[in-house]
C-alpha cells in the first residue's frame, strides 16, 4: 500500500515550514473489531523529511501517533522552487511518499 | 536482424529504468538505516522504563516550549507542539514525546540534524488524563518539560 501525502512547504523569513498530512489508520493493535477479534497493529514506524536529497528530519513513531498523522517541521534555508519530500514506512512494510516545491 | 536490434534496445532501456527506480527506492532506506530506532524505549510499558531506555534521568529545562491542550475532548487526536530556541538550549540532536499513562509511553522520537529548527508539530493519542513529557537530548544530556492534559474521551476507542 502506497499512501499519498499532502504537503505544503512555505518559506517564512529564514526558515522553511513544512506541513504534511499522511493518510494512515495508525492501528495500535489493542483495539477489537465488532466480532471481538483484535485488529492487528498497523502504524507508521519511520518518517523522514527531505530538502532535495538532504534529510532535514527523521522521526521514529509508535502507535500512539494519531490516525492520519500530521507533522509540522521547520528547517533553515530552502529557497522557493526547491523540492521538499516526505516519506514513511509502516510496520507492515507499506510505504508512502509525497513531494512539493517550496512556495 | 532488425527485430533483434530493437529487442536489444528495449531490454537495455528496461534495465536502465530498473536501476533508476531501485536507486530511488534505496535512498530513504539507507537514510533510515543510518539512525537506529530506539526499540527498547518504544517497547517500554512504563514511563520510568521508557525514560531509562532513552538515557539518564532528564533535568527540567525552561528553554523547552512544550504546548499541549489543557483539556482534550478527544484523546485520539491531541495536538502537541515542541519547540526549543537555539539560544536557550543549543545542539539539540533528538527530541521525544512521552505520554505517561499510555500502554507504551513513548509516542514519537525525532532526530534533528544541524540546520533544522527544533520545532515539531504533530498529534498523538492520549489514553487518559495524565502528564505528557517532552524529552530533549542536547550535547549528550537529557532535558525535559512536562504538561498535564485532561482527557474527556480516551484515545483507545473500541
Amino acid at each position: 500500500m502506497a499512501g499519498r501525502i499532502k504537503i505544503r512547504a512555505q518559506k517564512k523569513g529564514d526558515v522553511t515550514e513544512v506541513k504534511a498530512l499522511m493518510r494512515h489508520p495508525m492501528e495500535t493493535g489493542m483495539r477489537k473489531d465488532q466480532a471481538g477479534d483484535a485488529i492487528p497493529a498497523h502504524f507508521i514506524t519511520e518518517v523522514a523529511v527531505f530538502h532535495g536529497d538532504q534529510p532535514v528530519m527523521q522521526g521514529h513513531w509508535g502507535a500512539a501517533v494519531s490516525a492520519n498523522p500530521f507533522l509540522g517541521v521547520r528547517f533553515a534555508g530552502g529557497e522557493p522552487g526547491d523540492t521538499v519530500r516526505v516519506a514513511w514506512v509502516d510496520n507492515q512494510g507499506g510505504t508512502g511518499e509525497g513531494q512539493t516545491t517550496i512556495r | 536482424m532488425t527485430t533483434t536490434y530493437q529487442k536489444g534496445i528495449s531490454r537495455r532501456g528496461w534495465l536502465r529504468w530498473t536501476v533508476i527506480l531501485s536507486a530511488a527506492a534505496a535512498i530513504p532506506k539507507r537514510v533510515w538505516a543510518a539512525v537506529a530506532r530506539p526499540e527498547a524505549a518504544f517497547g517500554a510499558t512504563a514511563l520510568d522504563e521508557a525514560l531509562a531506555a532513552l538515557g539518564d534521568t532528564p533535568q527540567a529545562h525552561e528553554g523547552i516550549q512544550f504546548m499541549t491542550p489543557d483539556i482534550a475532548e478527544n484523546g485520539a487526536v491531541v495536538p502537541i507542539r515542541l519547540q526549543v530556541d537555539a539560544e536557550a538550549l543549543p545542539n539539540v540532536s533528538k527530541v521525544s514525546v512521552l505520554v505517561e499513562m499510555n500502554p507504551n509511553p513513548l509516542a514519537a522520537s525525532f532526530d534533528i540534524p544541524p540546520g533544522t529548527e527544533v520545532y515539531i508539530e504533530t498529534r498523538v493519542k492520549v489514553a487518559q488524563t495524565c502528564t505528557l513529557y517532552a524529552v530533549v537530548e542536547a550535547d549528550g544530556q537529557l532535558y525535559m518539560q512536562s504538561r498535564e492534559t485532561k482527557v474527556t474521551l480516551g484515545g483507545c476507542g473500541g
